[in-house]
């Protein structure tokens, strides 16, 4: 689960980590009374769940309310790179002489957490880490002894930050993002940039927090940012019905039994010329809801010409698939043709119950290929 | 020989008294695999069709000689239910369970590794040594004895392509999921390791998916330390970046992880990469038949 650079900054100003004041507004009157709360210059900055929004205009200064309330009004309703914007972050403006940069990391391939600092901030960080590596200061931390300040001093040294003032500073705030990344079960926190003001106060402008998905059940303060709006309306309602599914842009709609079945289904149906629309993964068996709900989230694209099926029988039989299918079938009217693939054990038999008594608009087909053919031609 | 579960395999079912754990602890049983205990805190003293139920896994190995555990239990007690494993001396821990926290999977994984546990998942469908032992869900009715080994983050992929080779006439030595999280127990090249020294495996089938770089360290492994044949199958070319697809791990970040760099890393390694599940059990079947020829 990604957090907004608000939800993210309340965050770390509970681990102690520096932030400028601010107030949440959702319409150029909010904007305009946080200016005025906040007095003096402030930035206006659109809350969207991806980068690039200063580029996209997403981010104005504003002089005082008046101005806050006309730069609220341009920013709202903005589309960055498909997120439309519908909250703001109203900021005390910060003069910056210096931009760092600061996160930690889940690095799942050395299976360890990893801290990372460069003077280099403000710019996206693979930049940094592809034009000049040796700026850029890593070091990963042994989950099992623990962050140890020494972690953050020699990750201070090697990124060549020499002013002991600054050292003084960045030096709780290593140790507090460490904190704040262990205590949410983050994935990612990531300060960039970490700013250092003319009078040499270091502090963190923006924050990119994600959060482990498995462990929001330990916190429930952070379960309760997630913002349902800005999820697209059919992954909402997937979520709902418990079915794992994610939007795509074809024509082809899938459903099948296992990610990495579903995933490869995805596959041969490009291989076949086609487009899937959607990755929709039953779980384990076909139980006749199960297809409903999932049949229910599909059809609900307008782009869905065709559904194919890929189904492999394992503990639960090919037969009691089939007639899951059937029956879930009987339950709702689906006028797309459909397509199933049924593999595994007493497939055959499944194939023989289908082909019996299935609908005109159900086709069986032995293999997977074929299947995807099938549908990718029905869906011309 | 096989490999992570044979004939000396003693299975602890840690939630053998939960509708799963009952459900597929028996069914392991059915399929010849030693399930010599279960375990469920305050129900010591009962026992499932016949297999004892401990109160902890030091008394079922202490009763009953368990040396493999598998994890059963609800995500939320499963880490605690793999340290009570690991402290009792239990060598090899399956942890079908998923959903467990990232933050303490490393944990776990930094912890076992230091003691050399054989650990397969968490998120994973098990081990399955046709003939021998079946630990987990895989349905072993559909495989046979024979020289392919096979590794995957998936379960029904694996299924699928298992019985292609079934079909095609050829059986496996084991087959090992490893399980779809981000970090999970063991990796592929350690599951590569063991099958390049086991005696029944003759070729190994790698099943892969976006997310991380393990196929691409296997890759390197494979052209560096390995003899035997290995093919290689990747899912999740048509995946988008940034979304979870299905497994907690299936997921490119940024440009890192995607199905197109993993089949480069391997080809370029020499490995072979089929672009249907079908293709790889045809590809298989070829060397099969050109090794025992």
């Amino acid at each position: 689960m990604d957090l907004y650079e608000y939800q993210g900054k309340e965050l770390f100003r509970r681990h102690g980590i520096p932030v400028s004041d601010g107030r949440l507004a959702t319409t150029p009157d909010e904007a305009r009374s946080a200016a005025q709360e906040l007095g003096g210059q402030v930035v206006v900055k659109a809350q969207v769940l991806t980068g690039g929004r200063g580029k996209a205009g997403g981010v104005k200064l504003a002089d005082g309310p008046d101005e806050a309330d006309a730069r609220a009004r341009e920013i709202l309703g903005l589309d960055i790179r498909g997120h439309v914007v519908r909250k703001l972050w109203i900021e005390r403006a910060s003069d910056i002489a210096k931009e760092y940069y600061l996160s930690v990391t889940f690095d799942r391939g050395a299976k360890k957490p990893l801290l990372m600092l460069t003077k280099e901030g403000g710019v996206e960080i693979e930049q940094v880490a592809a034009e000049s590596p040796d700026a850029l200061a890593r070091l990963h931390v042994d989950p099992l002894a623990g962050f140890h300040p020494f972690a953050a001093r020699r990750l201070i040294y090697a990124a060549g930050i020499d002013d002991p003032d600054e050292q003084r500073q960045i030096l709780p705030i290593v140790t507090r993002l460490y904190e704040c990344f262990t205590g949410s079960d983050a994935m990612l926190c990531e300060i960039n940039p970490l700013i250092v003001t003319p009078e040499g106060e270091v502090r963190a402008l923006d924050a990119k927090v994600t959060v482990d998905d498995n462990a929001l059940f330990e916190h429930p303060d952070i379960a309760e940012m997630q913002d349902l709006d800005a999820v697209p309306p059919e992954e909402r309602a997937a979520r709902e019905k418990g079915v794992t599914y994610v939007k795509l842009d074809g024509e082809v709609g899938i459903l099948g039994n296992g990610a990495g079945l579903v995933m490869s289904t995805l596959d041969v149906v490009a291989l076949a010329g086609g487009r899937p629309a959607n990755f929709c993964d039953l779980g384990g068996g076909g139980q006749a809801q199960g297809v409903v709900d999932a049949l229910e989230v599909i059809t609900a694209d307008p782009q869905v010409r065709s559904i194919l099926f890929n189904i492999f029988g394992g503990i639960t039989r090919g037969d009691e698939v089939a007639r899951g299918i059937l029956q879930a079938l009987g339950q709702m009217s689906i006028s797309h043709p459909i397509v199933v693939r049924l593999d595994g054990t007493n497939a055959e038999e499944g194939r023989r119950i289908l082909a019996e008594a299935a609908p005109a608009n159900l086709h069986v087909e032995p293999t997977m290929l074929e299947a995807a053919r099938r549908a990718v031609e029905l869906a011309a | 020989m096989a490999i992570v579960v044979d004939n000396d395999t003693r299975l602890v079912v840690q939630g053998l008294t939960g509708r799963e754990g009952r459900f597929h602890g028996l069914r392991n049983r059915g399929h010849g695999t030693q399930v010599v205990a279960g375990v469920t805190p305050g129900k010591g003293g009962q026992d499932v069709e016949g297999v004892p139920v401990f109160d902890t896994v030091a008394d079922a190995v202490a009763e009953m000689g368990a040396n493999t555990t598998m994890v059963f239990v609800p995500a939320r007690f499963a880490t605690d239910a793999i340290y009570e494993a690991v402290d009792a001396g239990i060598g090899t821990v399956i942890c079908i369970a998923e959903g467990l926290p990232a933050h303490e999977m490393l944990g776990v994984y930094n912890y076992i590794r230091t003691l050399g546990i054989t650990m397969l998942g968490p998120n994973c469908p098990g081990a399955l040594s046709p003939g021998k032992a079946n630990v987990g869900i895989i349905p072993a009715e559909i495989f046979r004895e024979g020289g392919v080994g096979l590794v995957s983050r998936s379960g029904t992929l694996t299924y699928q392509i298992g019985h292609e080779l079934t079909q095609l006439g050829l059986g496996n030595s084991t087959i090992v999921g490893i399980g779809g999280d981000p970090v999970v127990g063991s990796s592929f090249v350690d599951v590569l390791r063991r099958f390049e020294g086991d005696d029944e495996t003759e070729l190994v089938v790698m099943v892969g998916e976006i997310g991380g770089d393990e196929e691409e360290k296997a890759a390197r492994f494979i052209e560096a330390e390995m003899t035997k044949p290995v093919l290689a199958y990747i899912a999740g070319f048509t995946a988008p970046p940034g979304k979870t697809m299905g497994h907690a791990g299936a997921i490119i970040s940024g440009s890192s992880g995607t199905a197109q760099g993993k089949k480069e890393a391997l080809e370029a390694c020499g490995v072979q990469v089929g672009t249907t599940p079908t293709e790889v059990a045809q590809l298989v079947a070829e060397r099969m038949g050109a090794r025992s020829r």
